[in-house]
């Protein structure tokens, strides 16, 4: 079986985002761009699958701009065994990627595809549904653990009341949850050896997809400020704050 | 415009984000419901009074029980023949469904609005709320996810909506439905709770965080949440979780309790009425949002103000 994961390069968690002035977007220039966080545990698990003999190849893929060629060489350096990127410099909505995605599953035939649910710049949590919808595949989003049996993944995901597990047909699609994995450090001679493995790089008009955007941004805003409050003393205090509002 | 809402149902009644998605849609037109289930019709007849619905469509099936997406979407897609705005709330079902039915309708999706700024124009948060866009939509129909605590509740009583059943073409034979961990609890439920009391990483085990968070939050009938710090290291399970991969809260009290503060967190729970912080560290940044801040260790003051309540 093959493994397709789709990796972003967006803003280091680290970095605390700056609306522009002009209030057209997120300042980027001179920040920090590291492999989405999602995606990151999207690569460790394929190749947590890969060394437990069920995979036996992994294609990273990314759309983006050529910098995220450095996005990819992270992922060939954890264990990905080529990559392709969709080179592109305008911004890609989840519905247009999931396009291009759809076209590459075409050429590549993944028996899994397992992607982040959701990308920490534009929050969407897109992707995933809408490539599993475009190929008719089942889903399985917010894992927090895949096991295959077979011709089978079960998927447990994180819903709002707990746990819950289905079993989808493969090929199928997996979106990751914080606490599927720990994904790995790369290791120097593995960053070495990951320069030599092949990455391709394509454009959206290769596989014939429009890329046009669908919505419009209109303007990026500060959210609203909150201002700190008073310390208080001792829990006596807070008592009688508490018992101002009601609670106690 | 015509708008399709995701009803959440236990089959017998609707969940609170149902009524708050219920306001977001009538800020854009008529209100029909989707109540898809198994043995659901008790839970369409308490979606048809909710005030402000004029329909409510009943697609009751087995293959619905679990609100599996391949089976749920092509559903909405056919009820999309005659709507021109789908919205869920954004819980994990409305997140999981939403897009897919999106993509089979080739519409980009609109996630998480906070505002309707008209037909087409809504905001909603990028970047874990650190900023607030203004999006308008360029498709011939709209696929929406609306998060909870920027909309009031609708009335959940007051309407008298006729209901239609629907048929659907049930089981797409791609996934099914294993079992469920659910929590089972006698508290308050985190999203719609009054009052919350959370705990974070200085609660250093499951046992102490027992131990100092549940009486509190037992005096103050209040629901428990945690950081992500706190979940992450096996003190309580996921679905605890407060902060921008998990759950959005905006209680009247929002209590934290030996949490730091980062930003994760604070996407979290920011839009909460009162926000209380107690930590021996007065730099954190919690406290930078905090409405009443106690510098305090946590083992005595939490169990203090817990006696003295």
């Amino acid at each position: 079986m093959k493994i397709l994961v789709p990796v972003k390069r967006v803003i280091d968690y680290n970095v605390k985002p700056r609306v522009k002035a002009d209030g057209t977007g997120v300042d980027l220039a001179n920040v920090k761009m590291s492999m989405n966080p999602f995606d990151e545990i999207a690569v460790e698990e394929a190749i947590r699958i890969k060394e437990a003999g069920k995979a036996e190849e992994i294609v990273a893929v990314s759309v983006g701009p050529a910098k995220a060629q450095d996005t990819l060489r992270t992922a060939l350096a954890m264990g990905a065994d080529r990559a392709i990127l969709i080179e592109t410099d305008t911004e890609v909505e989840p519905l247009a990627v999931a396009k291009i995605l759809k076209a590459i599953v075409a050429e590549e035939n993944p028996g899994l595809v397992i992607l982040g649910k959701q990308a920490i710049d534009d929050d969407s949590n897109q992707t995933g549904q809408m490539l599993a919808a475009l190929l008719g595949r089942p889903q399985g989003t917010f894992a927090s653990k895949v096991e295959i049996d077979g011709d089978h993944v079960a998927v447990t995901r994180e819903v709002d009341g707990g746990l819950e597990t289905v079993k989808l047909a493969l090929p199928a699609i997996v979106t990751t949850d914080l606490r599927l994995n720990e994904p790995r450090y790369a290791s120097l001679p593995n960053i070495m050896k990951a320069k030599k493995k092949q990455l391709d790089v394509k454009t959206a008009a290769d596989y014939g997809v429009d890329i046009a955007p669908r919505l419009k941004t209109l303007k990026v805003s500060e959210p609203p400020v909150r201002v700190a409050g008073v310390k208080v003393a001792d829990v006596d205090a807070l008592v009688t704050k508490l018992k101002e509002l009601g609670v106690a | 415009m015509k708008t399709l809402v995701w009803v959440e149902h236990d089959n017998a009644s609707v969940k609170d984000a149902t009524l708050h998605t219920v306001t977001a849609a009538a800020k854009l037109g008529e209100v029909h419901l989707l109540v898809a289930g198994s043995g659901c019709r008790a839970a369409a007849e308490a979606a048809a009074k909710i005030a402000g619905v004029a329909k409510v469509h009943l697609a009751d099936n087995a293959a619905y029980e679990h609100a599996l997406a391949e089976n749920v979407a092509p559903l909405i897609v056919d009820l999309m023949g005659h709507h021109d705005a789908f919205l869920a709330p954004a819980t994990t079902t409305g997140k999981n469904v939403a897009p897919r039915v999106a993509a089979l309708l080739d519409v980009m999706q609109l996630s998480d609005i906070l505002s309707v700024e008209g037909e087409k124009t809504f905001t909603r948060p990028i970047y874990a709320g650190n900023a607030i866009a203004t999006v308008e939509s360029s498709d011939a129909k709209l696929v929406i996810t609306v998060r909870g605590t920027a909309f009031e509740k609708a009335a959940a009583e007051g309407g008298s909506a006729a209901i239609e059943d629907v048929a659907g073409a049930g089981d797409a034979g791609l996934s099914s439905f294993v079992g469920a961990e659910l929590a089972k609890s006698e508290r308050p439920e985190l999203t719609s709770a009054k009052v919350i009391v959370s705990g974070g990483r200085a609660l250093k085990d499951s046992e102490t965080f027992e131990q100092v968070i549940m009486p509190l939050a037992d005096k103050l009938g209040a629901a428990v949440g945690a950081s992500r710090a706190a979940v992450d290291a096996g003190y309580v399970p996921n679905d605890y979780q407060v902060g921008q991969t998990g759950k959005i809260v905006a209680p009247e009290v929002y209590i934290a309790v030996g949490i730091s503060g980062a930003i994760q967190h604070l996407a979290g729970m920011k839009d909460s009425k009162t926000i209380i912080a107690i930590n021996k560290d007065e730099d954190a940044p919690i406290f930078q949002v905090a409405d009443v801040g106690l510098v305090a260790d946590l083992f005595t003051a939490v169990p203090e103000l817990t006696g003295k309540l």
